[in-house]
């Protein structure tokens, strides 16, 4: 908790009082094609308790977030900089055994395809056993003891069979389970889910995000979820970081995001999905283009080649990269250069109605 | 029991979902089922895998029937065999009034210039080694078909309709991303003007906003070339958008098969119910009023499916509302796919219209449409009632 000297006045190097803290994270990859620039300046803040969604379509970023977090990027060719300040420990610049003894215990991951992330050759039980072993000095017994009782917390019908089980003897449903239940066997204080139900059928979706609710309320633990399912976002989330092209484009609670967003990106990824609970259109509104490439990302503002607005403002949004402006004090923030009172006469205007 | 009843009621005909006069294509009691062998020199087969298991449906020229349901409950099975990559187990499969289903393949071939194909994942469904122009304009090499400015003309052509740059002709399918990939698969589709394109999942591998477009890029073609579709999905935001009927399907079967606006404003199977009140809707708030009707444990082995309905061990109406006789109604009888209303057909013992369901989509002028012609239909009831008493009345008079 000792205030580091500052480096640079722009940067708050103090830990932060938030539970997580993210503050101008970088994460850059060198390949022989160039810097691919994944993560480029990202911050958000994060309390205890709350449910955090990142939002963004592939390539956008999320989940080299979510590693760099988890610090797994150590070690590889990939230049990490900022700070990722949790409960008061700087995560960046961490050694990697201490990293090590966080990651697991108090920080865990779940990720999008259990099939791929469960190891085949050991059972399910044994899988869940280890992690929590590699923390807690206890025995064998006790380890399965607790094992059977999160398999059977997360839903798992006869869990002391179940746990001798492989992986494919689990069904896809099953198998996210068993991921949720080995992330939180050592209760974490935060839970990265990195597009836990993408794979998943809607009917097992919705048992799965009640499930982490419900564990979320239980343990009181952080949950960042990653997703480009705006719906999911809508139905667990509590604050959201709409990303795109490694950067932030709109921050705030999830009324802001739904019901007053402001940045051009945002209301395209409204306005392109196909509502249920709306009128059928008879077309769909797409966002023209294809995502940015990261290498060369655009200049000035990174969506302004996909953005139907930019004629609005003039040369700016081609020319200078708008800065994540505030909006309101309840921390809504969005990056684009239309007036702030203008882009809210569009969204009412021109968006809403459509969507 | 229930199986002799099944085979009894269609002996004599076709089922009525696939007797429609005006139908490009009608599937009639469509089964796909995969023999499961033991033994190592001698192989016998000691059970099937039921991925279809007697499904009926028909589709108009110029209409999409969507067909939705969660993984493994036999949608993806079901388009292939429409359009013969795999061969059925029994069923017809009448094409322009032709039984496809036994066609050889060579026969077959011919048709292919008919009916079509869009695959789910752009990154397997093109040849790496083969270029943009080589494989869309392999149709018209294999079907020797005459072009009017050569093979090369017509497939940029094609590229340009599609949405792709033409001068990228020689190019390989790893220059594109994926939204581009599926583009290029459908400019294959259509290059011989087929009637019917059957696409399995073609935009759940896309980003969202990359999606629309594609979805955009469908219906145009349909109303341009008067295209009919078969549009396998899991996704029913995706599926009302697109379709004009849509058939839930679940472990092999239809369980209920209507016209959109009518499954979506009124749906009455359970399942159905489910499905949809698991659908996350962008909308906080909507989000927290909604009743969520959790399906419990995971979708039957169909090798093994519970006897008589399949959905009754999952079914939440079984399980919490249903008295023990009906309970073993469930389980002893399989409901037929039978009309309960006008063209709404249901596969459930004991279906019923669930408004609160549908009132979390908010359906607009269609609802109105609905509730109108349902209090019309009450209102023709009484009417009836009425007459009937009216006319019982003079009698004990006389």
């Amino acid at each position: 908790m000792q205030p580091q000297p500052a480096m640079d006045v722009h940067v708050e190097t103090d830990a932060p009082s938030a539970f997580l803290s993210v503050r101008d994270l970088r994460v850059h990859f060198p390949t022989t094609d160039g810097l691919v620039k994944a993560v480029d300046g990202l911050s958000f803040d994060l309390a205890r308790g709350q449910i955090l969604g990142i939002v963004g379509e592939s390539g956008s970023g999320k989940s080299v977030t979510s590693q760099a977090i988890l610090g797994l990027h150590k070690g590889s060719s990939a230049e990490v900089s900022g700070e990722i300040w949790f409960e008061g420990k700087e995560l960046v610049g961490m050694r990697e055994d201490r990293m090590r003894a966080l990651r697991g215990n108090e920080m865990a991951m779940i990720f999008q395809d259990p099939l791929s992330s469960l190891h085949p050759f050991y059972t399910i039980g044994w899988q869940i056993v280890e992690a929590y072993r590699e923390h807690n000095k206890v025995s064998k017994a006790v380890a399965r003891r607790r094992a059977i009782e999160m398999l059977d917390r997360v839903g798992i019908p006869n869990p002391d069979k179940r746990f001798d089980d492989y992986p494919h003897q689990f069904s896809g449903g099953m198998r996210q389970r068993a991921m949720i239940a080995m992330a939180l066997v050592c209760d974490p204080k935060l839970l990265i889910a990195d597009e836990p139900t993408t794979a998943l059928d809607v009917t097992v979706q919705a048992q799965i995000l009640e499930l982490m609710k419900d564990l979320q309320r239980e343990f009181n633990s952080a949950i960042i979820l990653i997703t480009h399912d705006l719906g999911v976002v809508a139905e667990t989330c509590e604050t959201v970081v709409v990303m795109y092209g490694g950067q932030c484009v709109e921050q705030g609670s999830v009324q802001d995001i739904f019901y007053k967003p402001q940045m051009p990106y945002t209301w395209g990824l409204l306005g392109s999905m196909p509502r249920m609970d709306r009128t059928r259109q008879a077309r769909l509104t797409p966002i023209p283009g294809t995502p940015p490439s990261l290498i060369q990302v655009p200049r000035g503002c990174v969506f302004h080649p996909r953005c139907r607005f930019r004629d609005r403002v003039g040369e700016a949004c081609t020319v200078m990269h708008p800065d994540l402006e505030e909006i309101d004090a309840s921390g809504h923030r969005a990056r684009c250069h239309i007036d702030k009172h203008q882009r809210s006469e569009i969204f009412a205007n021109e968006i809403a109605p459509t969507l | 029991m229930s199986k002799t009843a099944r085979t009894e009621a269609e002996a004599d005909g076709v089922h009525p979902a696939a007797a429609r006069p005006d139908a490009l294509l009608a599937v009639n009691d469509l089964k796909k089922h995969f023999p499961i062998r033991q033994g190592i020199l001698i192989q016998r087969q000691v059970g099937a895998v039921r991925a279809v298991d007697g499904v009926s449906f028909s589709v108009a020229p110029g209409e999409t029937l969507g067909l939705v349901g969660e993984s493994g409950c036999g949608k993806s099975t079901t388009a292939r065999v429409v359009s013969k990559l795999l061969e059925p187990t029994a069923g017809s499969v009448m094409f322009e009034g032709q039984d496809i289903a036994r066609y050889s393949r060579s026969r077959m071939r011919t048709l292919r210039t008919d009916i079509q194909m869009i695959f789910q994942d752009p990154y397997s469904s093109l040849n790496p080694r083969h270029t943009i122009g080589t494989i869309v304009g392999a149709p018209f090499r294999i079907q020797k078909a005459k072009t009017e400015k050569g093979v090369k003309a017509e497939v940029q052509g094609l590229m340009e309709r599609v949405g792709l740059n033409p001068e990228h002709y020689n190019r390989y399918p790893h220059e594109f991303s994926g939204g581009q990939r599926q583009r290029i698969g459908i400019a294959r589709a259509i290059a011989l003007k087929p009637k019917l394109i059957v696409c399995d999942e073609p935009v759940s591998a896309l980003d969202v906003s990359v999606q629309a477009q594609v979805i955009n890029l469908l219906e145009d073609l349909q109303n341009d070339f008067n295209l009919t579709y078969i549009f396998v999905a899991h996704d029913l935001s995706v599926v009302r958008h697109i379709s004009d009927r849509v058939a839930v399907m679940y472990l092999g079967k239809i369980m209920e098969l209507t016209d959109r606006d009518v499954l979506y404003s009124t749906p009455m199977h359970p399942y159905t119910h489910a499905l949809m009140s698991a659908v996350p809707v962008p909308d906080p708030e909507k989000e927290s009023r909604r009743e969520r009707i959790l399906l419990v444990g995971d979708l039957p082995s169909p090798i093994n499916p519970p006897t008589g309905c399949v959905f009754h061990t999952r079914c939440p109406k079984y399980r919490e509302i249903l008295s023990e006789t009906d309970k073993q109604l469930c389980r002893d009888v399989v409901p037929l796919l039978d009309l309960k209303k006008e063209d709404h057909f249901v596969a459930c013992h004991f279906p019923q219209v669930r408004a609160d369901i549908a009132a979390a989509v908010d359906v607009g002028v269609t609802a109105k449409e609905v509730a109108v012609e349902q209090a019309r239909e009450a209102v023709a009831a009484v009417a009836a009632i009425e007459e009937a008493v009216a006319e019982a009345a003079p009698a004990p008079e006389d």
